[in-house]
Formats: structure tokens, C-alpha cells, sequence
């Protein structure tokens, strides 16, 4: 029997002609620039920094939480790193073992607080984003710190096959992941928290590791992106890119991630990331600043939201 | 005894309690922090963060969230420097009518979205904020405006009660503070008094009961979204006429602080639950400790650590006490 | 009472769905002052009826008359405006406010005062619990009252708008045998006000005793209508299903088999006190007492979900302390939720899954990685060995009904090979077909593997069908033993009751 096409089924189809219909009208827009080759050198440069954050936001999503610290974290860790390398002179390697430490102690705390004690994860994720923001500071004290080997450097500029390295990074977080939330025990676990806490305490599942190993994830995979980050820019401060963290909700939510927890796949949250990368590279070949282009991808949001409603419609 | 059981399990006896303990630590750290010039001080500085808190008090009770408050205060404020200084409008009473339309507005449009798309609110805020901002900054070019007329200089130096200190310096309870209490007060009356206010509570209580019981969601949603509206835009000029000049850039970005001070005041992510009285308290609370790292000398990057923490606690804190209730009933 | 007009009459009504007939040419009147029982198995059409009579769904053919007039289009508010209220299982109540403000909620709408007048609104509070001699603090949270006070805030509701007509959907199944009481001493207090009440529920012994007059229900057409005095249960559970119920039991004798649980003065304040059973291999024994006789409580202190306050547990003869239900499932226990929706699945995520969760650990290879076609797989065993239906193994389980829905969570256990199997009212909310099947599951679970099973219920009958011994719980503690064969239905009624 032929199962009918569920809700999330129809988004996604919507999705993809959305998708499709930027991507046509951006191109004739550019009169073509968009898809040349350097074009999508620097897309492949840039998507990975959204790409890896969102990958980070995205598992306490699936849980129905969220990690309002990752941007925080991502950025602790660069500093972490970075004073390494050049105060400490550790090599490059040791530096990035220290950031992640360091990035994966303040996860265990958070998850820690969310996992056993209860503390709803927005606000305990807004505390540690603060606090963590404040411990960066008082590390950096407001300055840039730069200046890393070469070797390091080419985690964020150098290629791999002529693919960009950070690409490469973003690629294999995405594998990463996939196969941890579709071919694992914890995969299956966080989905089916994600909908309902209570059954599976009764059915025996450890609810409180599940909940503490997603936060250990969402603040590793923020390291990751922290490390990509300081290669790429050859620098690393305290609050860069704030403004990325609700984009890396919004990112999650266009590719198929419900708010409240237990559906999305790595799939549907790739091509979100792609198409906002590629949206926002557009606007850039258009001149647009910033701004407006951040305007339009509210509009594009609300705009694939509503068409949602009109066609998908009624809940199941 | 009932009423002495409620008092006792309150959020805000809680609060009351935390501040007078932390204004007591505050001031052995550095006796200055408990003079009235400096209390003054710090009210006034604040009102601004205390009169959203208000609003997004509101619409966390109704069981919804709005984060696009810091745009909507910019758009409104904005709007009102360029046209005082274009059009040199000495008088305050007129710009200040000017961000409230602005405020409300913006915050209906918010409303009409999230009842027609039955999305979550944090996402449509999202992208709403995004697009305030961003169209703000488009037009604007990002370009501050200053140089206000100067009624508006001497209506920021306004005081209710002004008293001279020993360097000889007036200083006193500003206006600004005023009409935060002010807000609080009137945010009270509606909430206590006003059927709409009920009818907040009610939907953040049990929306599917609100439903069933023929309450007229999409009015509700419009009151509390265009109340956060109203209130960013006044809280816009107030904004504006503390620093004396508008920086675009300046307000959007605290969202959080604003979120924090609301929860830490007893208000619930799931809707439902808050007072006005509680995020008062939790925006003095927020309030005190900047003042307190200020005196202290404490170097700025230390205040977020401060500040972060306190808010891991006080949640961790709250969290516990929760717990404790839930296991005290039964229940897994 | 013949010869009044009814409160609410409902004449040759006819509703499809599609094209399922919900309803076909059913008639259905309540008299002034009347307690009109309505049962009826799931699908019977019970809910489209109350739909219909409070105006959230239209009929395609028949007509609606309320005191005797004709409606020609019922809508919710007019209905409650005549007079036509629902108290839902969920009571959809604000926890948040206060009872006062519960109970004249609807004010908010209606009056369009400018001003809540707190002490006012209080003191009419006060009269309203007055009428059912109920002392509650007006200003207490809703949300902090037991579930019985709150479903009489939910009644009051009903009384402050001026109800004609109070339909119940369910009213008991979250109450004690003492709130049950309660419950119909306020409904023959406002019978007497001249309140008519609607009482739907599948507990066939409160309907016979509340009601004055009951229509079954079946198939979306009307059996009949039938005075209390010429009804027993088991004439009403003919008429709603078709067959007999038998009370005979389908248990062999057991032999001597090996003790595999004990539970020695098994205490827990407020909750059950001083209790202590054994369980043998391959046996199927009952505990029977209605809900807050502590039969739940004491599951889930076996469970490992609720630790004792004294007290010990054996296992095999070996003593066992669960620090949590982990524990317990890994010592071979498994328990079955009273609460399907709730506590037993994850709705909206697949059956594979459902069914898989408890057995992840087997179903990794030897990398550690779990493919998803091994839970499809292991699914669609159980799908095949349990009997359950469903459109996929990897449909939503909210797409099932409720008896194969119960199999899943049923299956989940069973995969885990458990030695102990605790059944908590495994049969709430499932057809008479589902019924039976679970029963067959039961046993033959007992006779071939050897598994002990704890069967939690409230229905005599099934007890007596289904177990080889009988534990009575009354307020908390064991009061009784009994074989099937030693006991009466009646008997084993009056025991529970007390």
C-alpha cells in the first residue's frame, strides 16, 4: 500500500522549487556571473563557516531544544587556539586539541545543566553564551589576535583536489553527522526524544546521556567551525559573527527541522545551507549590502512560509 | 493561610529576597553603590531595557516570543530623529506621538503573520527583525543622526525630585524612570484588570482550551504584539533621548539581555506565567550587578562573565526549585 | 418523566466522513433532568454524535431541535448559548488562573465588562461550589488541584453558564473509587436542579448505575435506548459488540513452577503500604482495584521508576534495588504504560522505531552502526508475528488504531525476552476484536515462554478470564487472594468496592 504524502513531504517539494526559482532568477539577474567558476569558489569558501554552525545548531533542534551558544563557543575556541599558536607557540595541532578542549569542558557543563538538572535549554544556552562570550573577552581583552603559521592557515585557504579545505571540513562534519543520526543507536534515540521524553524514559532510553551527548556535539561541531573560522580570516576575536546564530536557525528550519523536535535530516539542512550561501553570494555579485540582503532572506523565509500554508495547508 | 502559601512560593518574594541580599554584598563592596545619586543613575540608564521587558512580558505570557522588538525601537526611533531634524520640530510632545504609530504598526504586522501562518513565533520574529533592520539600514545608509533640537536636550535633564550632591551637581530621579514605572504600573492594571490582559494569561495557560472556549485568538495575538510594539517605540525615544543621538546600530543585538531580564523575572518560555513586578526585579537585578562591576572597577570583559554566570545560576536555581515541585506531586 | 420536551433531541441524523458512514439515520433526546448513558465501542460513532450535538460538525441529513425548537444550523456558541455544554476528558481548563476565573471564563466573551471585578467574580465562585456543597478556595490555581477537583471547576463552568444540558465524555477513567462517588453525588444533586447529563464512558458498571436511560451505539447506528432497570453489563456489552462475554476462564491449571518475583512489605507513603505477592514462572496473576488503589504505583516500583520507602524485592531469590527503570529492564523486566498515548509511543515517529527502541543494543553490527533496514526488519517480524496492522513499518504510529497501537508497545517488550511482563490496563481503549488478541498474546506468552506476567485491571471479567490468581487492592493495600475458579463476578465487584 502506498503510504500518502505526508506534510513535511510537501514542503520539501516546495522547497526545492523555491530553490530552483532563485537560483534561475539570481542567475539571469548576474546575467550569468553567479554560476562561473569563482563564483562558486567563493561559495565553496564561505558556505562552510553557516554550513558547520548549522550542523551544530542542528541536533539540540532535533531534541526540541536549541544552542544559543554555539556562535560564543565557535569563537572561544578560535581564541583558545589562536593564543596557543602564538603566545604559546604550540603547533598548530596541539592548539586546536587545546580549542576544542576547551569548547567541549564549557559543553559539558551546559549539557550537564540541560541533561539532569532540567534548566530549559534556551535560557541555560543564553547564560553560557554570555558568560562564554565574557570569558573570550577577558582572554582577548577586545583585541584581534592573528598572525598563525602557514600550516595552520591552510585549514582555511589552501585545497584539496582543487576543492577548497574548509569545504572539505564542512563535507566531512555533514558525514559525520549523517551517519551518526541515521545509521546510530543515539541517532534513533534523538529523534524519538525529540517527539516524546516521556515514552522513552518508559521505554528504557537513557534520556539524560541523550540529551548530555547532543550538547557535547553542538558545542564540538562549534569548535570545528571556530578553527575553520580563525583560518580562514588568519585571526580570531571574541564576538565575530553574531549575527550568525539566528541564521543558523533559520537555516535548520527552511531544511526541514521542526522547532519543537524530532523530525529533519541532514539531507534537506545541506541544501538549506547551500541555497542560503548561494542567495547571499548573489546579493553580493548585485552589489547589495549586507543589510538588504539580510532583509531579503527574511523575506524569502516568510515568503516560503506562506506559500506553505496556501498549498500544504492543513495539518495532518 | 492559602494567601500566606501562594506569597511564600512566589517568584518575586524570591527576587525581592536575591536583591536586597545582592544590593547588601554590593554596597560592602564599594559604599557608593547605595547612594541615591547612584540608584538614580542606574534607573535611569536603564529604563530603556526595563520598558521592553514589559512588553516582551506580555507576549511571553500569551506563549509567544518576539525578537524583533530591537528593530522595531530602531525603525520607530529612527523615523523620529530624521524628521525633528529635517523638519527642526522643537516640540517633544509631537516626536514623541511619532514612534508609537511606528512601534505599533510593525508589531500588528508581526501579528498578522504568526496567526495566519501558525508558525512559531521565534521564527517569524526572526525573520521580521531581518527584515526591519536590514530594510532600516538599506535606506538609512546607517547613518546616525544627532544634533536634536534643544527642547529635547532639556527634556532628558528632566527630574521629579532633584537634589544637589556634595561636588554641587543636581541630580535626581529622572523621567525616564518615571515612565518605566510608570509602563510597569499600567502594564499591571491591564494584565490584573483588563479582560484582554485575562485573556493573555488564558491562551498562554491553555490555547486549545482558549480556542474551545470561542476567545478570539488572532485579537489577542494583535494586543500583545502591537502592546511590544507600542512599547519599543516608546522605549525607542526614551532610548534616543538618553544618548541624544541615534545610532542604528546601536539597540538591535540586546534582544537576549531583554529575554533574560523577562525570564529571570518569573516569566515562562511556555507561556502562561509572569508578572510585571517580576521583571522589574529581574531587570534591577541585571541592572545591579553592571552598576556593581562598574564601581568596582571590574574590567568590561569581566561583566559578561558576571553576567552569564549569574544567569546559568539564578536558571539552574529556578530549574531545581521546579524539579522539587514536581517530584513533591506525583508524577514520573 | 414522559410527555416533557426534551433538553436536546437529535432526529434521523446521517454523517459521512468521506466515504465512511459515521452516523446513520440516529435518534437521540434527552428529557430535562435526565442521566442519559452513551456507550459504545471506539468507531461506534459516540464522538461524532457529541460533535454534532455541540455544533463543531454538521450533519449531512437530519435535524437538530434544543427545548423543542428547531436549530437549523447548530454552531459551538450557539450551542453553549442554549445551553449545551461538554466537560472533554481533558477539561480544557486554564491551570494557570485561578477556579474562579475558570468558571466564569466565558464572561471574558460574553459581557464585555471593562473591568474584572476580582472580590465579585470570587464571591459568585463561592455560590456556584455552594450548589454541589464543595468548599474550594476560589483563588486557589487550577493547576496545583487534583484531577478530580479540577473536573469539578470544569462542571461548575458548565453551572455558571447556565447549562441545560452537561454532556461527560469519560469522566471517571482519572478518578478514584471515592472521586467517582463524589462525581455522581454532584450529578444527582443538579438532577434535582433539573440539569440534564449525558455520560459517556466504556466502564459499563458506572453507566448502569448513574444512568437512567442508555443508548448503545454500534457501528454508527442506534441499537436502541433502554431503561436502566432492563439492563445488566453483560445485555450492554452484547449490544455494543455482537458477542458474549464470557467470564470462563482460558487458564489451565499451572504447575509448580519456579518463584521469579517476590515482593516482601513493599511501602510507599501516601501511595501503597505493606505489600507483598509472589509471581511464578509462566503465570498470569491479576491485580485488580480501581485507579488510586496504588496497582499502578506498585508496577512502577517494580518497574524501578519509583523507589520504595521500605521494603524488599526479589528476584529469582536474589534481592534487587532499581535505581531506575533502566535497571529493571535490564534485570528482564517489562512494563506495558496505562497511558498509551503518553507514556507508550512516540506518535508522529514510525512503528519500526516504536517497536525497535528497546532492543537497539542487539540490532548494531559489529562497527557499532545501526542500519535502518534491521529496524524495519525486526519490525515487520513483529507486524507478521503479532498480528498488528498497519499501512508500513515505517508509517507514523499515529496512524493505527488503538489496539494495534497497543501490539506495538506490546512487541517492543516482548523482543526484550523478559522474564516479568507488567500489563497495566492493557485493554483500555481497544475493540472488542484487539480484545481478544491481547489476551491471546498474554497467554500464550505464559504457557510457551515461560514469562511472568503481572495484569493490571479494572474490569472483573477480564480477571477472571484471563488470570491464574487474583489480587484484590483496596486504598493501598492487598486485600484479598483469589483463584478465578473460587469467585463470583459479583463477588469479586463487591471486594474491589468494598
Amino acid at each position: 500500500m502506498k503510504r500518502p504524502r505526508g506534510r513535511r513531504e510537501t514542503q520539501s517539494l516546495i522547497l526545492a522549487v523555491v530553490v530552483v526559482f532563485l537560483l534561475v532568477l539570481l542567475g539571469i539577474l548576474t546575467k550569468g556571473r553567479l554560476l562561473a567558476p569563482d563564483s562558486l569558489q567563493s561559495i565553496a569558501f564561505q558556505l562552510p563557516l553557516l554550513g558547520i554552525l548549522t550542523l551544530a545548531q542542528m541536533t539540540p533542534m532535533l531534541t526540541g531544544g536549541i544552542d544559543l551558544s554555539i556562535i560564543a563557543t565557535a569563537n572561544l575556541c578560535g581564541v583558545v587556539a589562536a593564543i596557543a599558536m602564538t603566545r604559546g607557540n604550540v603547533p598548530p595541532l596541539g592548539a586546536m586539541v587545546f580549542g576544542l578542549a576547551m569548547a567541549l569542558s564549557f559543553g559539558v557543563f551546559k549539557g550537564l545543566l540541560i541533561a539532569w538538572v532540567s534548566v530549559p535549554a534556551i535560557i541555560a544556552t543564553l547564560g553560557f553564551m554570555i558568560f562564554i562570550r565574557g570569558v573570550s573577552l577577558v582572554l582577548t581583552k577586545g583585541y584581534v589576535i592573528a598572525g598563525f603559521p602557514g600550516s595552520f592557515l591552510f585549514l582555511g585557504n589552501g585545497t584539496l583536489f582543487g576543492i577548497p579545505m574548509p569545504f572539505v571540513v564542512f563535507f566531512l562534519c555533514a558525514v559525520f553527522l549523517f551517519v551518526l543520526l541515521a545509521r546510530t543507536r543515539f541517532g534513533t534515540y534523538v529523534y524519538l526524544l525529540g517527539s516524546n521524553p516521556v515514552a522513552t524514559l518508559f521505554a528504557g532510553v537513557n534520556n539524560g546521556l541523550v540529551l548530555f551527548a547532543t550538547y557535547l556535539l553542538s558545542s564540538f561541531l562549534a569548535g570545528v567551525a571556530g578553527l575553520v573560522m580563525i583560518a580562514r580570516f588568519n585571526a580570531a576575536q571574541a564576538d565575530y559573527g553574531e549575527y550568525y546564530l539566528l541564521l543558523t536557525v533559520l537555516a535548520c528550519v527552511l531544511g526541514g527541522v521542526d522547532p519543537a523536535g524530532g523530525f529533519g535530516r541532514i539531507p534537506g539542512v545541506v541544501v538549506s545551507i547551500a541555497v542560503l550561501q548561494v542567495v547571499a553570494t548573489g546579493f553580493n555579485l548585485l552589489g547589495l549590502s549586507s543589510h538588504l540582503a539580510s532583509a531579503l532572506w527574511g523575506l524569502i523565509l516568510l515568503g516560503v512560509i506562506a506559500i506553505n500554508r496556501m498549498i500544504g495547508g492543513v495539518e495532518t | 493561610m492559602a494567601l500566606l502559601g501562594r506569597i511564600a512560593r512566589s517568584t518575586e518574594v524570591y527576587l525581592v529576597g536575591v536583591l536586597l541580599v545582592l544590593s547588601v554584598v554590593l554596597f560592602l563592596l564599594n559604599p557608593k553603590f547605595a547612594t541615591l545619586e547612584n540608584i538614580f543613575d542606574v534607573l535611569r540608564n536603564n529604563s530603556f531595557l526595563g520598558i521592553v521587558a514589559l512588553g516582551e512580558l506580555v507576549v511571553l505570557i500569551s506563549g509567544g516570543i518576539d525578537v524583533s522588538f530591537t528593530a522595531i525601537a530602531t525603525v520607530a526611533q529612527y523615523v523620529m530623529g530624521v524628521l525633528i531634524t529635517r523638519y527642526a520640530i522643537e516640540s517633544v510632545f509631537l516626536a514623541f506621538l511619532i514612534p508609537i504609530p511606528i512601534g505599533i504598526a510593525l508589531g500588528a504586522f508581526n501579528a498578522f503573520l504568526v496567526n495566519r501562518t501558525r508558525v512559531h513565533p521565534v521564527i517569524i520574529t526572526i525573520s521580521n527583525l531581518n527584515v526591519f533592520y536590514g530594510l532600516l539600514m538599506v535606506i538609512s545608509k546607517g547613518k546616525w543622526i544627532y544634533g536634536f533640537p534643544a527642547p529635547f536636550r532639556d527634556f532628558a535633564r528632566l527630574k521629579v525630585l532633584t537634589l544637589v550632591s556634595e561636588k554641587g551637581v543636581d541630580y535626581g530621579l529622572s523621567i525616564f524612570t518615571v515612565v518605566w514605572f510608570l509602563v510597569a504600573v499600567v502594564t499591571w492594571l491591564v494584565l490584573r484588570y483588563l479582560p484582554i490582559g485575562r485573556k493573555v494569561y488564558a491562551l498562554g495557560g491553555n490555547s486549545e482550551a482558549a480556542r474551545r472556549a470561542g476567545f478570539d485568538i488572532f485579537r489577542i495575538q494583535l494586543f500583545v504584539y502591537c502592546y511590544i510594539g507600542f512599547l519599543s517605540g516608546l522605549a525607542g525615544f526614551v532610548h534616543a533621548e538618553l544618548n541624544q543621538m541615534i545610532q542604528p546600530n546601536a539597540i538591535v543585538g540586546r534582544e537576549l539581555d531583554v529575554l533574560a531580564a523577562a525570564i529571570l523575572g518569573g516569566a515562562s518560555v511556555f507561556g502562561g506565567a509572569g508578572s510585571p513586578l517580576g521583571v522589574v526585579l529581574g531587570v534591577l537585578f541585571i541592572a545591579f550587578i553592571k552598576n556593581g562591576l562598574i564601581l568596582m572597577k571590574a574590567s568590561a570583559y569581566w561583566h559578561q562573565v558576571i553576567m552569564g554566570f549569574i544567569i546559568v545560576l539564578a536558571a539552574t536555581l529556578s530549574a531545581y526549585q521546579q524539579n522539587l515541585e514536581r517530584k513533591r506531586r506525583k508524577g514520573v | 418523566m414522559s410527555g416533557e420536551t426534551p433538553v436536546l433531541r437529535l432526529a434521523h441524523i446521517t454523517k459521512r466522513y468521506g466515504g465512511v458512514v459515521a452516523l446513520r439515520d440516529v435518534e437521540f433526546s434527552v428529557l430535562p433532568g435526565e442521566v442519559h448513558g452513551l456507550v459504545g465501542e471506539n468507531g461506534s460513532g459516540k464522538s461524532t454524535l457529541v460533535k454534532i450535538a455541540t455544533g463543531v460538525v454538521q450533519p449531512e441529513e437530519g435535524e437538530i431541535f434544543i427545548e423543542g425548537q428547531k436549530i437549523s444550523r447548530l454552531t459551538p456558541y450557539l450551542a453553549f448559548k442554549r445551553g449545551i455544554h461538554v466537560v472533554h476528558q481533558d477539561l480544557s481548563l486554564f491551570p494557570n488562573l485561578s477556579v474562579a476565573e475558570n468558571i466564569f471564563a466565558h464572561e471574558y466573551i460574553e459581557r464585555h465588562r471593562s473591568f474584572v471585578a476580582w472580590k465579585d467574580m470570587e464571591r459568585r465562585a463561592l455560590e456556584v461550589l455552594g450548589r454541589l456543597g464543595v468548599e474550594l478556595d476560589p483563588q486557589e490555581i487550577v493547576g496545583r488541584l487534583s484531577f478530580a477537583d479540577q473536573q469539578l471547576v470544569a462542571i461548575c463552568r458548565a453551572i455558571a453558564s447556565s447549562a441545560k444540558l452537561i454532556i461527560l465524555d469519560e469522566p471517571t477513567s482519572s478518578l478514584t473509587f471515592r472521586e467517582v462517588q463524589r462525581l455522581f453525588g454532584f450529578i444527582w444533586e443538579l438532577k434535582a436542579q433539573g440539569i440534564a447529563f449525558v455520560f459517556i464512558s466504556h466502564r459499563l458498571d458506572e453507566v448502569l448505575e448513574i444512568s437512567d436511560v442508555v443508548t448503545v451505539l454500534r457501528d454508527g447506528v442506534k441499537v436502541g435506548t433502554f431503561p436502566k432497570g432492563e439492563l445488566t453489563k453483560a445485555k450492554l456489552s452484547f449490544l455494543m459488540t455482537g458477542k458474549e462475554i464470557t467470564t470462563e476462564s482460558l487458564v489451565a491449571d499451572l504447575p509448580e513452577t519456579r518463584e521469579i518475583l517476590r515482593v516482601e512489605r513493599l511501602t510507599r507513603r501516601g501511595e501503597y503500604a505493606d505489600v507483598s505477592f509472589t509471581l511464578h514462572q509462566g503465570e498470569i496473576l491479576g491485580l485488580i482495584g480501581p485507579r488510586g488503589s496504588g496497582r499502578t504505583e506498585v508496577a512502577l516500583t517494580i518497574f524501578g521508576l519509583r523507589p520504595p520507602d521500605s521494603g524488599k524485592i526479589f528476584l529469582e531469590g536474589r534481592e534487587v534495588v532499581f535505581r531506575s527503570n533502566r535497571d529493571a529492564i535490564r534485570h528482564g523486566i517489562g512494563y506495558v504504560p496505562e497511558n498509551r498515548l503518553l507514556q507508550g509511543l512516540v506518535l508522529d515517529q514510525p512503528v519500526a522505531d516504536n517497536i525497535a527502541v528497546t532492543i537497539l543494543n542487539e540490532l548494531v553490527s559489529r562497527s557499532g552502526f545501526l542500519h535502518p533496514a534491521r529496524k524495519i526488519a525486526v519490525a515487520e517480524r513483529a507486524i507478521r508475528d503479532f498480528g498488528i496492522k498497519a499501512p508500513a513499518a515505517d508509517a507514523p504510529v499515529r496512524s493505527l488504531s488503538g489496539g494495534n497501537q497497543q501490539k506495538v508497545v506490546l512487541s517492543r517488550w516482548i523482543l526484550t525476552a523478559p522474564k516479568i511482563l507488567i500489563l497495566d490496563t492493557p485493554t483500555h481503549g481497544v475493540d472488542v476484536a484487539a480484545k481478544e488478541s491481547i489476551y491471546e498474546m498474554a497467554l500464550g506468552l505464559a504457557r510457551d515462554r515461560g514469562i511472568g506476567i503481572l495484569f493490571i485491571s479494572d474490569e472483573e471479567h477480564e480477571v477472571l478470564k484471563v488470570c491464574h490468581r487474583i489480587l484484590v487492592m483496596r486504598e493501598g493495600r492487598i486485600v484479598r487472594e483469589y483463584r478465578p475458579s473460587e469467585v463470583t463476578e459479583e463477588a469479586l465487584r463487591q471486594e474491589i468496592v468494598g
